[in-house]
């Protein structure tokens, strides 16, 4: 019989298609107290690079995964457990760790698959995890992106709330047509949306332009919405990086796109390949350069933003948290509005996961 | 079947439409003659090969078509271009290799094309023309315009693979297509009477499962007749037919060529069966134009023709940055 | 939504989106349909290698069956191309390209030079290319350079069932005349390709893998096979960057170029014959334009100068393989001035 006192660190799952990491750095040593929150490694993956952040507290006893070696979602990264516990059953556990990882059951996990719902005339894309009661949260995400950008944030919400993440129209898999682009049709479809999947009330989450959308359906329906969680979003006060988004939607090469996906991080380490690739491959189907540029008619107005936000939340009595990465080049830090700060540039919920899934969890409860 | 026609029929042409095919077929044979005289002088670049002597055949047929319709030619393809309505002008400008020409200069007389009146090009590729004439066959139908398509090929290219491949297809698909080919004896410097293997090129047509007629090239009303028949065929749906124009051409394959393969058929035909001599014969006996009417229209082409080659010599030869332009519609 | 499909299925797909999408777009060649005025069923094949089956019956009209007379159908889509329709006819197998190149090469490429700007030859020709089925000489061949050397002419060769899709697709919304180069070995090749249609622009080559110790230019069935190589170098740590150009005409030099500058060695994979091939064109244009970056001469790794052999075993001594790649590699890794 196992130690209850052990503890592993796994290789997190990173998103829905997730299949294997590496560990690229180890900031902690055997010997090492860890706490709660404590950077312990740098992980990369296919799509994307990360910090595994300590899901728990206690002493680091052995690290198992060596840097630079593949290994499945699930296999064991290190040990924790107090130093009574002894050297041999450390040693037991890493052994079973190395057998489990021999026997290739890890990495079997199937992924949920994404569901369709046809709303006000368009088929919507969604992935729903978690299954707990109560007002569920919804995820909305920003110009150009998809469900799959909330990658770091979905799971581990979702242990404490049914979590559903949509792609907009125009956007990953769900239809193009954008109609007028205006955040009147956008909204439209997450309130149909919060009717598809039975929800009377749901805390939104919404990023950059999914910001103003969720502050856009809390105005025109109040009663539907328990909590804003508003992270970097469009619409408080008039800068923007107006190239950034007017390129983004214009690029048709890796050439164009590659460059200015550096401005959306404060680490442009982030800009992976893979990243680039998604990108181009979603631009190049019909209909998205025509969505990407109404949309622009929403966001921009010259190069200032023509959104106001502000304006939209002035009837909103729920709970309304605003949160911003302090190094964001596309939709700079607003004066005079109350945020709480994260160390990351615009992808903030990319960047520093940990700290926006605290704050999102301090909106939801 | 092959056959022969009556050339007795007037076939309904009024008295402007009988001035008008006089107007084109002069037109071109003044275009061709001056043509001569010019490259003589050695202004004129490259190859040109001349229509003169087979006015009948591309008047004859083309005064059928409309801008539905669609026309390939040969390397000799002057007389199919004007009988299309491609401005003689451009044209002109277009054999000097000047700027204002139908092709901006970058074609030349064996290119010459103008696609907003269905003139595929004169193609210096013999045989090359048939099967892009199925081709707007093949897009008529589909599109439902009512075209038809003509294909203008010389007794040289009967003998090609691509002509005959076009003859079986344009049967095989029912297509809205006419082959006319134009025996003027001679390909290049080999005669037909050789180089094609049985008397006809009209015989050629049974074997590819349609029509196929002999018409005398010299007479305009022989070929308007017979084309007529072709054209109202396509355009019901019954598919293709083959015309063979018999007749000789008055100048070289090429000018420049010696022409010493040849016997004195020009002087001959020049003199007794020239088809502008025969055509204002029957309309002024007939009484359906007078003299002093063909007259004034030969004096009219005369000055568009001396207008033209000025304009043409006046006209710049196309700017140094035009060598890279026009190869693509996007690069 | 992202499914793998096979590269016959992903140019299937592409056919029947864009004949769906624009009535002008008609597709024909030998055997397109197979069984037109046979007594058993039409549709019977759907191409010599099924690729267009199923379009018979989804577009009547619309695909037909040709004679065996190259000449007169690729002419005749060429003009149809000129008369308003947007054709897409099968030259079966790019050997076959003897018995029709005027019309292509002197016919549709020429059109819009030598008229002035003022034709619009909107016409594919796909057809198939390359070694690897035992079928010898006649129908092996790799003669994308034959194409690529024309002016007025596009080539675009898929290397993988995404690109196939998109490139096809590419090539029919284009108004020039494409010649659409699909490898015989890839069809039952699988890959992720979402259902909905998309433009894989034209002269945009793809970064297929990234590393700095050695640029690898490989196109169509080669990129496969430059994979392969790449992972057994990795494990000597080599890194190799294998670009794959994706459309020979126009071609992306740029991206060539500037793997090169950072990398400094170039090897270039193609299954042609040698002399005049791809490799001599992109090695000279590499050499010509980035000569003072490389650390070592451009390795060119090609088929030899013989006609595609029958036997099982000539023909894999004749197809690059994984090993020559490597084997050109390790050359340049090792060459000191």
């Amino acid at each position: 019989m196992t130690d209850e006192r052990i503890q592993r660190v796994t290789m997190p799952k990173w998103g829905l298609s997730m299949k294997t990491g590496k560990v690229i750095e180890w900031f902690v040593a055997e010997g090492d107290t860890i706490v709660k929150g404590d950077d312990l490694a740098d992980i990369e993956t296919e799509k994307i690079a990360g910090t595994l952040e300590s899901p728990q507290e206690g002493l680091l006893r052995r690290i198992v995964a060596e840097t630079g070696v593949e290994l499945p979602v699930g296999a064991t990264l290190a040990v924790v457990a107090p130093s009574e516990v002894s050297d041999e059953e450390i040693e037991s556990v890493v052994a079973e760790a190395l057998a489990q990882l021999e026997s290739g059951e890890l990495g079997g996990d199937e992924e949920p698959a994404p569901r369709a719902a046809e709303i006000d005339g368009r088929s919507i894309s969604y992935v729903t995890l978690g299954e707990a009661e109560g007002d569920p949260v919804v995820l909305v995400h920003g110009f150009g992106g998809d469900k799959n950008s909330w990658l770091f944030v979905q799971q581990p919400l979702s242990e404490s709330h049914t979590v559903h993440a949509l792609d907009l129209p125009g956007h990953g898999q769900s239809g193009k047509d954008v109609g007028d682009g205006s955040l009147d049709t956008l909204a439209s479809t997450v309130l149909g949306f919060l009717d598809e999947v039975g929800a009377g009330r749901a805390h939104l989450v919404g990023h950059s332009l999914g910001g103003a959308v969720v502050a856009a359906v809390a105005a025109r329906a109040p009663d539907r919405v328990a909590s804003l969680t508003l992270l970097a979003p469009a619409g408080f006060g008039p800068d923007a990086d107006a190239e950034y988004l007017r390129g983004f939607a214009g690029a048709s090469s890796r050439r164009e796109l590659k460059p200015l996906l550096g401005r959306l991080f404060a680490d442009e380490s982030q800009v992976t390949r893979q990243l680039v690739d998604d990108l181009l491959k979603y631009k190049r189907l019909d209909g998205v350069s025509e969505a990407l540029h109404a949309l622009l008619g929403t966001l921009l107005d010259g190069d200032r933003q023509a959104i106001d936000t502000p304006a939209l939340l002035a009837g909103v009595s729920a709970p309304v948290i605003v949160v911003w990465g302090g190094a964001d080049r596309i939709l700079p830090v607003p004066e005079g509005v109350k945020l709480s700060r994260v160390h990351a540039g615009h992808m903030l919920h990319m960047e520093a996961a940990g700290d926006v899934v605290r704050h999102i969890q301090s909106a939801v409860g | 079947m092959t056959g022969t026609l009556p050339t007795t029929v007037s076939q309904e042409l009024g008295p402007d439409a009988l001035l008008q095919v006089y107007r084109t077929m002069r037109t071109i044979r003044e275009f061709e003659e001056r043509v001569h005289e010019e490259f003589a002088s050695g202004d004129i670049p490259g190859f040109v090969h001349l229509y003169a002597g087979e006015e009948a055949s591309a008047t004859g047929v083309c005064s059928h078509l409309d801008d539905r319709d669609a026309i390939a030619s040969t390397h000799r393809g002057h007389g199919h271009c004007i009988a299309k309505g491609v401005d003689p002008k451009e044209m002109m400008a277009e054999i000097y290799g000047r700027a204002t020409g139908s092709c901006k200069g970058k074609g030349g007389s064996m290119h010459i094309a103008d696609l907003s009146k269905g003139m595929l090009g004169a193609n210096g590729i013999v045989g090359g023309g048939p099967p892009l004439i199925c081709g707007r066959a093949l897009a008529s139908k589909q599109l439902g315009t009512g075209g038809v398509a003509v294909a203008f090929f010389g007794d040289g290219a009967s003998n090609q693979g691509t002509t005959l491949e076009s003859l079986n297809l344009a049967t095989v698909w029912n297509l809205p297509a006419i082959f006319v080919a134009e025996n003027n004896g001679y390909a290049e410097a080999t005669s037909s009477t050789w180089s094609v293997a049985t008397d006809d090129i009209a015989d050629r047509a049974a074997a590819f499962g349609m029509p196929g007629v002999i018409v005398d090239g010299f007479d305009f009303f022989a070929v308007h007749e017979a084309a007529g028949e072709a054209v109202a065929r396509a355009r019901e749906g019954a598919g293709p037919t083959l015309i063979e124009v018999k007749f000789t051409r008055y100048f070289g394959h090429f000018e420049g060529d010696q022409q010493l393969y040849r016997g004195d058929e020009v002087a001959q035909a020049r003199e007794k069966l020239d088809c502008l001599k025969r055509f204002r014969a029957r309309v002024t006996e007939s009484g359906e134009l007078t003299a002093d009417q063909l007259d004034a229209v030969d004096r009219e082409v005369a000055t568009l023709i001396d207008s033209s080659v000025d304009e043409a010599k006046a006209a710049p030869r196309p700017a140094a940055s035009e060598l890279l332009t026009d190869v693509y519609v996007t690069y | 939504m992202a499914r793998s499909i096979s590269y016959r299925e992903a140019i299937n797909e592409a056919l029947d989106q864009e004949m769906a999408r624009d009535p002008r777009v008609v597709v024909f060649g030998e055997d397109n349909v197979g069984g037109t005025g046979s007594p058993g069923e039409m549709d019977a094949w759907g191409g010599v290698l099924g690729v267009t089956k199923g379009l018979y019956g989804k577009y009547p009209g619309r695909v037909m069956d040709t004679p065996i007379s190259e000449s007169a159908f690729i002419g005749a889509a060429i003009g149809a191309a000129t008369g308003g329709l947007r054709p897409v006819a099968e030259l079966m197998f790019i050997d076959f390209l003897g018995v029709c190149f005027d019309q292509i090469f002197n016919q549709a490429a020429k059109f819009r030079y030598m008229f002035g700007g003022k034709a619009v030859t909107p016409v594919v020709i796909r057809t198939m290319w390359g070694a690897g089925l035992r079928a010898a000489a006649q129908h092996s061949q790799s003669l994308l350079p034959v194409f690529t050397h024309i002016p007025g002419l596009k080539v675009a060769a898929p290397s993988n069932p995404y690109d196939a899709k998109g490139l096809l697709i590419a090539a029919i919304r284009d108004d020039d005349p494409v010649i659409f180069a699909e490898h015989k070995m890839l069809y039952e090749m699988t890959g992720e390709v979402p259902e909905e249609s998309y433009v894989i622009p034209f002269g945009e080559a793809n970064i297929v893998r990234e590393g700095s110790d050695v640029t690898i230019v490989a196109i169509g069935r080669m990129v496969n096979t430059a994979t392969e190589a790449a992972a057994e170098l990795a494990a000597a740590g080599i890194e190799a960057e294998i670009i794959d150009p994706r459309t020979t005409s126009p071609l992306d030099l740029d991206t060539i170029l500037e793997s090169v500058e950072n990398t400094g060695r170039l090897v270039v994979v193609d299954e042609s014959n040698p002399r005049c091939s791809l490799a001599s064109d992109i090695g000279a244009s590499v050499a010509h334009e980035a000569f003072g970056s490389l650390r070592a001469p451009i390795q060119m790794v090609t088929g030899p100068h013989t006609p595609v052999p029958f036997a099982d075993s000539l023909e894999d001594l004749f197809i690059p393989d994984a090993q020559k790649i490597i084997g050109a590699v390790k050359t340049a890794v090792d060459w000191s001035k």
